[in-house]
């Protein structure tokens, strides 16, 4: 039996493995040391159980345990990540590139940087959502400091050129550093052969737990250093200073073990429900698959569907799915996604976008279910559109003068 | 955000999804908005020369559920009135009866200009002078 509501939203946060929660609970009420804690057995239990969550979470991405700073969760990561080269490196330059399909937390981070003195290239991506290498080069200074672009995104799902965008980091000069949140656990991630000098990433996309991430800062080839922004005791080497939260580290440590060892298996199963998905959707006439499609996450799938709203669209059938749409009517500021535009899709194509993020759990039943209803609910919305008869009767909706309210 | 139940019921089973002649004289057409706002409403009546009254009254919008809502309640409210009456919807009417949300108050306005479009579309095709309205409550 298909049980509803549907979730097809993993882009957002993820459901715990139950194999993750498992392996927290004894760390609430029976080991609930302090990690920092250096003279007595529960303190010693709760350092034991974060040293080998490092490892875990080290060993997924090819860095040394060393190197994983605990953070509260990726806006953090980006926070201190950035913030805190801007303030280690002040001395060699104030430049940063970034671009302008990243996450508000780097984005907002950058916009708060400026107003300290710091410049800030916005780079512009291509219409497929990847960035333009040549247009990095072109940007990069003798001030440049970090570069700051991110792995995966999280609206259209495109994964960019990693490994180029670093090795012209580091021809410059500068760091290198990504937001990772949607690419750890999900695709192959290596520190080393991407060339990454800090990187942010969070449990709760990968079936962990919430209010818990990482922050990987490179300590070897260059050895980088951030500097902390909430000060304190000095833990986690002196750049995040707080209380560990142990229960919450074990479980990141685990998804992350979990992640490592299914990655393949889950990447294989996921990606042939997203491409039968894609194909079905793509049936339907005026309707545009967003983002480059060689170079995407397995399990993202954005797709405008031409003269009807995202909103009124998601509404047929909220009720038994779960998903999300880059139409203005479910942001509280009204603009439709600044990704979508980014792309260079008008406005009305960004309203009329869906986003379908499958996970670990999402069965075939569910696709199925979900091609049929998103399907029905697109043929009805149009037999309601004014757009589409007009569309239908050959008249150019662009030409057309629209009163702007 | 949830919907009312009304704004629900309206999207589910929409009243008087159409088209009308918009090249007969006694058809008024409203088409408002803009694509890039995320809502379009076309809104026509269809008026008995001799009464004034609304016989009939038809909408396509492409929207959120409650800007379909706003204009399938609008054309429900238009038939039987006649075009003076009609003039005398204000959006806030819509508001309330759909219980809609501060953020959504912009859907009631759109239905209220269109039928004003429609209105005025219907009078200068029969000879008379577009009527002026003050803004809506937005």
């Amino acid at each position: 039996m298909l049980k509803l509501p549907i979730y097809l939203d993993h882009n957002a946060t993820t459901p715990m493995d139950p194999r993750v929660l498992e392996a927290m609970i004894p760390y609430f009420v029976e080991n609930f040391g302090n990690a920092a804690s250096r003279n007595h057995s529960f303190g010693w239990q709760a350092e034991e159980a974060v040293d080998y969550a490092r490892e875990q979470v080290a060993q997924l991405i090819g860095a040394d345990p060393k190197e994983i700073i605990f953070t509260s969760g990726a806006t953090e990561g980006d926070n201190l990540g950035i913030k805190g080269v801007y303030e280690m490196y002040a001395s060699k330059g104030n430049h940063i590139i970034t671009c302008t399909t990243e996450h508000k937390a780097v984005l907002d981070t950058c916009k708060h940087l400026e107003k300290l003195g710091a410049e800030v290239t916005y780079l512009e991506v291509q219409p497929d959502g990847l960035v333009d290498l040549k247009q990095l080069e072109a940007a990069m200074k003798p001030t440049t400091i970090l570069v700051a672009i991110m792995y995966a995104n999280n609206e259209i799902g495109v994964v960019q050129p990693v490994k180029e965008i670093s090795a012209i980091a580091k021809k410059h000069g500068a760091l290198f550093f990504t937001d990772a949140v949607q690419a750890v656990g999900k695709i192959p991630v290596d520190v080393i052969a991407d060339g990454i000098d800090i990187m942010a990433f969070t449990a709760h996309k990968m079936y962990g737990p919430k209010g818990v991430g990482a922050l990987y800062v490179r300590r070897k080839n260059p050895r980088v250093k951030v500097t902390a922004q909430v000060d304190g005791g000095g833990h986690e080497r002196g750049m995040r200073s707080g209380t560990l939260n142990v229960p919450g580290i074990v479980g990141f440590g685990k998804a992350c073990e979990l992640s490592r060892l299914e990655m393949a298996a889950d990447t294989e199963r996921i990606s042939k429900l997203r491409d039968k998905l894609e194909n079905a959707l793509k049936q339907i006439d005026e309707s545009y698959v967003n983002g480059n499609p060689a170079h995407r996450l397995p399990h993202v799938s954005n797709i405008s569907f031409k003269y009807v709203e995202g909103e009124g669209l998601m509404m047929g059938f909220n009720k038994d799915i779960a998903l999300s749409s880059g139409s203005a009517c479910t942001s509280a500021s009204l603009e439709p996604s600044y990704v979508l535009k980014a792309l260079g899709l008008g406005d009305d194509l960004a309203h009329s976008s869906l986003r379908f993020g499958l996970g670990r759990y999402t069965t075939e039943e569910q696709i199925d279910f979900t091609i049929k209803a998103v399907t029905d609910t697109v043929l009805k919305l149009r037999e309601m559109s004014p757009l589409w008869e007009m569309f239908k009767e050959g008249i150019d909706i662009d030409a057309i003068q629209w009163a702007h309210h | 955000m949830a919907y009312s139940d009304k704004v629900i019921d309206h999207y589910s089973n929409p009243k008087n999804v159409g088209t009308l002649d918009k090249s007969s004289k006694s058809v008024g057409t409203g088409l408002v908005g803009a694509p890039e706002c995320g809502d379009v409403m076309r809104l026509q009546i269809e008026v008995d020369q001799a009464t004034g009254i609304i016989t009939d009254a038809k909408f396509k919008t492409f929207g959120c559920g409650s800007a379909i809502a706003s204009s399938s309640l609008a054309t429900e409210w238009l038939k039987g009135k006649t075009v003076d009456e009609a003039v005398k919807i204000d959006n806030m009417d819509l508001v309330e009866e759909l219980n809609l949300p501060p953020v959504k108050i912009h859907c009631s306005v759109l239905a209220e200009d269109a039928i004003k479009a429609a209105i005025n579309d219907f009078r200068v095709k029969n000879g008379l002078t577009e009527l002026v309205f003050e803004q809506s409550h937005v």
